[in-house]
């Protein structure tokens, strides 16, 4: 285990309270639509800026640490600590947050919503919420945020407020806050068996089970209980809140359901397996003989999730919930990764999360840019959109070629990363699951590119329309970023992106040494 | 059985008669429809509690506690006056109680034209409140 | 100055008589004096009371002898943390209450305000009265004070709250008995009724039945007044039917009281060594608690009425507390019950504000019929929904932090069972809340268009109240959470440090 020194500084706490900050600017500024979106912009800007002078630091072998108060429960503070692995998650959704602010502006214009101060400030309490996440100290200060962002974005859920919209937000509402229960009750039983519940490298559950004090069925029932209070990652049965939640407008889908909330999800798993348990630990906690350890359980509950979400996504005809199932598809490649409990699986499984917020979130914009641009919501409809929305299309091609695993955009690197630690695991029964589910990405995303490219349309309309610049300049944005991730990792360019690989080492470094 | 009956029945008959006053009170508040006898039943609930108070202060042969030099000196035993006080007081809480149980009876009367329970609550039905 | 601060224990519930008769006199002269009067002193009040919890925390228990009498034959008021703390947290209840009824009674009873005064300050005597007490046939005496002006106060509203009140005359009276003759059986075997004068005398006699006796009379007594679950059913009733005001000084400060004269029974007169050795009833306590949190969340969610669904829900919050005191051997147990003590006189005063502004500005009590009212009435529908959400258990409100000290409390005394309840019980919360947030806020009524909705608030003596409690449930959550850093955990660690007369319980 590497010495980490580490560094005090309220940099994580203003950061965090960037969005808080806006959200009551917004409130306050209702009436005046062109200073309510600045003050989002702004707060964005300045939260992205403030996440990324913390990456020097970090970079540099040291954490940040910033304890706001010690709870009541001894041995609990509530407070920030910003590790390597944590500022990849921030740095992501940070910055995406800037770009779909723009987005927003131009969606909600276009498209004339109602509602729109409560839109943004719903928003901005989201992002804090997920910066929270990601740059909590423990469990219970992520627990916190976790409840945060739940809440939060229920409203942005049913933004419509149609009935329908109403029935998907209590079942939004339903699986997450259940969830949140399971949660806390880990969350609390973890301090009532450790006395702590800082994420710690190497795991803090490791000490009580080798001195017998915790017996291996308490820890695979905590395991399980951590993986239902994660239900964000909407992992397979329990997966059915994130298509029904794609009623929301485009841009939280895309943000929230691709980005902050299914990410938060992921992203706690990842944290419970190598900072509460430890890589070591969850190789050794069996359930059932000396075989099925809890690495395995959960590399088992992906690689069914991915193939049975993939097969679902085939048969969706409305392009928001195809792309939600994709989603939960991808998200087992994380929690894949992080099941094989290998150097290189973990690597790909962190990868992942910026990887796949970028290209997914292209596809989201894309899908709410043919929405704004010719109101069409399903698939079978678009024919010939190819033709009328080039730039658009070509960003959907190449992200969707990243999602499938194929270059010129950056999946290919953390499928490549997966396949190498399911190798290093020596489970080959997982490296061809990868394979199938890269497959069967190819099955529903190429029809989408055929539709749109190949088919003639139905209608006369053949000049150029695209979205407004306030939606495509975005998502252009996130294209460029996913193909740049690749040329830089292929090429070794060494440029701005470089960043997040050298992170990614030095979390892996840090969680298996 | 004899013995029983003469060592905890009749030397503490002051006990059973209150506690037997107290079922009676106690049946009358739960059983009994009409608003009033309830409050019958309250009022002997509470009183079979006062007199268990005051006979717990009575001691046999004892004077009126008005102490002096003398009394004392002469050796007289005189009875427990706390629980005079105490009751006295609960007296008059049980008083108000009464009375503001007999108010309310009057003003249900007045709206409903009835002290039975299961008729006030039918004519409740009957208002659709 | 010096020699007054020494009277403070007693004129805290001196000056609230006094003022009852005061409004009266004032109040046949002109109308517009009785709401100055009672605030002025609520107001002082309350900084006795704060001034009392000062010196309470920095130089230990006040003892204060009624005119001079040694106990144990003088009554004597005996102030500690836990005291202290109920006090502050039933004034300031009663302070923001009396702003509210101001318009609340002028529309809802207009010929009936200066009895309303006059009998509210009365009520504020009674509850000051059972905090302060060290005397247990003193406590019954205020209790009753209390209990009378609670009923002559809902029976105020007129009809329905006539039975409700009635059946709360007959079963308060029948528990007040039982508190009553439990002190007698104390007397009668140890010849005294001051409370610590009691812890001295009586371990000796625990073995004694007649002791137990008592300690059984004195648990169900209390029970009834405090509306725990299975005795509950004068509640509801009373609750729902109760003028606006008056459901509020009742739910979030007499139910209160209520508790704290059970916990003080519990801990004060009698003994852990007691409850743990000689009547095992903490397990039994707890489990009637978890029944009452399950059930009164259930009938809860099918209420209709906005006012007793919030009614029931206070008897699921009851069971909280309850649970709290029956898991008094953990270390966080008795801190969770008196933390939720301070969160449920928050909340739930928050929320039962809300309902009577809403019956003040539309006249609803359905919530089916609540759908817009997050526009029309947007500062209390905000209020409501941060109580809500702290009813709930969503951090970083106040809900959550007793959550999580009873989860705690829970896991050490490993039972699982408790565990589970609390944590359905957050889901079950959030059913019968969230049809509410969801009508107010996401429903969209038939044929409105959404310029047509124009704001009308209820009057600012109306929102402003709800609106600190509905803050201050964020506040507090927070300084809870920040524990030992704020002066709010050390009252509360003081508070249980008293109880349980040692330090059993390890300050964190």
């Amino acid at each position: 285990m590497i010495e980490e020194s580490i560094v005090y500084s309220y940099r994580p706490l203003l950061a965090i309270l960037c969005p808080a900050t806006a959200a009551i600017l917004i409130l306050l500024s209702s009436k005046r639509s062109n200073v309510r979106e600045s003050w989002t912009i702004i707060a964005g800007i300045l939260q992205f800026s403030l996440v990324a002078s913390m990456v020097p630091i970090i970079l540099e072998r040291k954490v940040i640490e910033c304890t706001f108060f010690q709870t009541m429960f001894e041995g609990i503070a509530f407070g920030f600590k910003v590790d390597a692995f944590g500022l990849i998650f921030a740095l992501t959704a940070s910055f995406l947050w800037i770009l779909v602010s723009f987005y927003s502006i131009g969606y909600m214009r276009s498209l004339k919503e109602h509602a729109q101060t409560r839109y943004y400030f719903c928003f901005a309490i989201a992002i804090f919420g997920a910066i929270g996440i990601a740059l909590s100290a423990n469990l219970l200060t992520l627990f916190i945020f976790y409840e945060i962002l739940t809440v939060s974005t229920y409203p942005l859920v049913i933004h419509d407020q149609s009935p329908e919209a109403l029935s998907a937000g209590r079942k939004y509402f339903a699986y997450l806050l259940t969830s949140g229960v399971f949660f806390l009750f880990a969350v609390m039983m973890t301090y009532y068996l450790t006395g702590t519940t800082d994420f710690t490298n190497g795991g803090i559950l490791k000490e009580g089970f080798d001195a017998g004090s915790v017996s291996s069925v308490t820890l695979a029932i905590l395991f399980f209980c951590f993986l239902l209070g994660f239900l964000k990652a909407a992992w397979m049965p329990f997966h059915s809140w994130l298509p029904t939640a794609m009623i929301a407008p485009t841009p939280v889908s895309a943000l929230l359901h691709a980005v902050a909330v299914v990410k938060a999800g992921v992203f706690g798993i990842v944290r419970i397996v190598c900072y509460i348990y430890g890589v070591d630990l969850m190789g050794k906690v069996y359930l059932v003989g000396e075989h099925l350890d809890l690495g395995l359980a959960l590399a088992c509950i992906a690689g069914f999730t991915m193939i049975v979400a993939n097969l679902f996504a085939i048969a969706q005809d409305n392009l928001k919930r195809r792309l939600a199932y994709s989603t939960i598809n991808q998200l087992s490649y994380i929690l894949l990764g992080a099941g094989l409990l290998t150097t290189e699986g973990i690597r790909g499984a962190m990868i992942h999360i910026p990887f796949h917020g970028f290209m997914k979130i292209t596809l989201f914009l894309c899908a709410g840019a043919i929405m704004v641009a010719t109101g069409k919501k399903n698939i079978s409809e678009m024919s010939g959109v190819g033709k009328t929305m080039p730039v658009t299309m070509l960003a959907f091609t190449i992200t969707a070629f990243g999602m499938c695993g194929i270059p010129p955009a950056c999946g290919f690197i953390s499928k490549w990363f997966l396949c190498q630690g399911a190798l290093q695991a020596e489970e080959i029964a997982f490296l061809f699951i990868l394979l199938i589910a890269s497959f069967l990405d190819v099955v529903y995303f190429f029809p989408i590119i055929h539709t749109a490219f190949f088919k003639k349309p139905e209608g006369v309309g053949e000049e150029i329309k695209e979205a407004p610049l306030f939606m495509l300049v975005p998502l252009s944005i996130t294209a460029i970023f996913s193909v740049i991730f690749f040329l830089d990792f292929i090429l070794r360019l060494d440029i701005i992106s470089m960043y997040f690989y050298k992170l990614v080492e030095l979390a892996v470094g840090n969680v298996i040494p | 059985m004899m013995e029983w009956l003469i060592g905890e029945v009749f030397a503490k008959y002051n006990y059973w008669v209150s506690i037997v006053l107290m079922l009676i009170g106690f049946y009358a508040m739960i059983a009994k429809g009409n608003l009033i006898k309830k409050i019958i039943g309250l009022n002997i609930f509470q009183t079979a509690i006062f007199l268990f108070f005051i006979s717990l202060a009575d001691i046999r042969g004892g004077t009126e506690p008005i102490v002096s030099e003398e009394i004392i000196h002469m050796g007289y035993v005189y009875v427990n006056p706390l629980p005079h006080v105490l009751i006295l007081t609960a007296i008059v809480v049980a008083v108000a109680t009464t009375a503001v149980a007999l108010a309310l009876v009057i003003r249900m009367y007045e709206e409903y034209g009835t002290m039975e329970e299961e008729e006030i609550i039918e004519k409740e039905r009957e208002m659709g409140l | 100055m010096l020699i007054v601060t020494e009277h403070f224990p007693v004129l805290v519930i001196v000056i609230s008589m006094l003022s009852a008769f005061t409004i009266l006199i004032a109040g046949r002269w002109n109308k517009k004096t009785c709401l100055p009067i009672s605030i002025a002193t609520i107001s002082v009040q309350l900084f006795m009371a704060l001034f009392i919890l000062n010196q309470v925390i920095t130089r230990g228990t006040i003892h204060y002898r009624l005119g001079g009498w040694a106990p144990p034959w003088g009554i004597e008021y005996v102030i500690d943390a836990f005291n202290a703390y109920v006090l502050v947290i039933v004034l300031f209840i009663c302070l923001l209450t009396a702003i509210y009824a101001k318009r609340s009674i002028e529309r809802e009873q207009p010929h009936r305000i200066v009895p309303f005064y006059v009998v509210f300050q009365l009520l504020i005597t009674g509850l000051c009265g059972i905090t302060v007490t060290g005397d247990i046939f003193n406590l019954y005496v205020f209790l009753e004070i209390a209990s009378l002006a609670a009923y002559a106060l809902i029976a105020v509203a007129g009809r329905r709250a006539l039975k409700a009140s009635y059946n709360y005359v007959i079963m308060g009276s029948i528990g007040a008995c039982f508190y009553l003759l439990g002190a007698g059986f104390l007397y009668a075997v140890t010849g005294s009724l001051n409370m610590a004068d009691l812890s001295h005398l009586l371990p000796p006699l625990y073995e004694n039945k007649v002791v137990q006796a008592a300690f059984v009379f004195f648990v169900v007594g209390m029970s009834i007044k405090m509306a725990l679950f299975p005795l509950h059913i004068w509640q509801p009733d009373a609750y729902t039917y109760a003028p606006s005001a008056v459901t509020v000084i009742i739910a979030a400060a007499m139910s209160k009281v209520s508790i704290y004269a059970f916990i003080r029974v519990f801990f004060s007169v009698f003994t852990t060594e007691f409850i743990r050795i000689y009547v095992p009833i903490a397990t039994a306590i707890s489990w009637i608690a978890a029944i009452a949190i399950i059930v009164g969340s259930i009938i809860a969610i099918m209420q209709s009425n906005l006012k007793r669904m919030l009614a029931y829900s206070s008897v699921a919050q009851v069971g909280y507390i309850v649970l709290g005191v029956g898991l008094y051997s953990t270390q966080w147990g008795l801190y969770g019950a008196l933390m939720h003590i301070l969160n449920h006189a928050l909340t739930k005063g928050c929320l039962f504000l809300v309902a009577g502004a809403i019956i003040y500005r539309y006249g609803l009590w359905n919530i089916h019929d609540f759908v817009g009212l997050g526009k029309k009435m947007p500062y209390t529908c905000a209020a409501f929904t941060i109580a809500a959400l702290s009813m709930i258990g969503v951090p970083p409100s106040v809900g959550f932090i007793t959550k999580l000290c009873l989860l705690a409390a829970s896991l050490e005394a490993v039972e699982y069972a408790f565990v589970a309840v609390i944590l359905a019980s957050t889901l079950l919360n959030l059913v019968y809340f969230w049809r509410v947030i969801e009508r107010m806020y996401f429903v969209k009524g038939e044929g409105e268009e959404e310029k047509e909705i124009r704001k009308d608030e209820a009057p600012m003596s109306m929102v402003l109240p709800a609106l600190i409690l509905g803050s201050l449930c964020i506040i507090v959550g927070i300084l809870w959470l920040a524990g030992t850093e704020t002066p709010l955990l050390p009252v509360v660690d003081h508070a249980v440090n008293a109880l349980l007369g040692t330090g059993v319980v390890a300050a964190p």
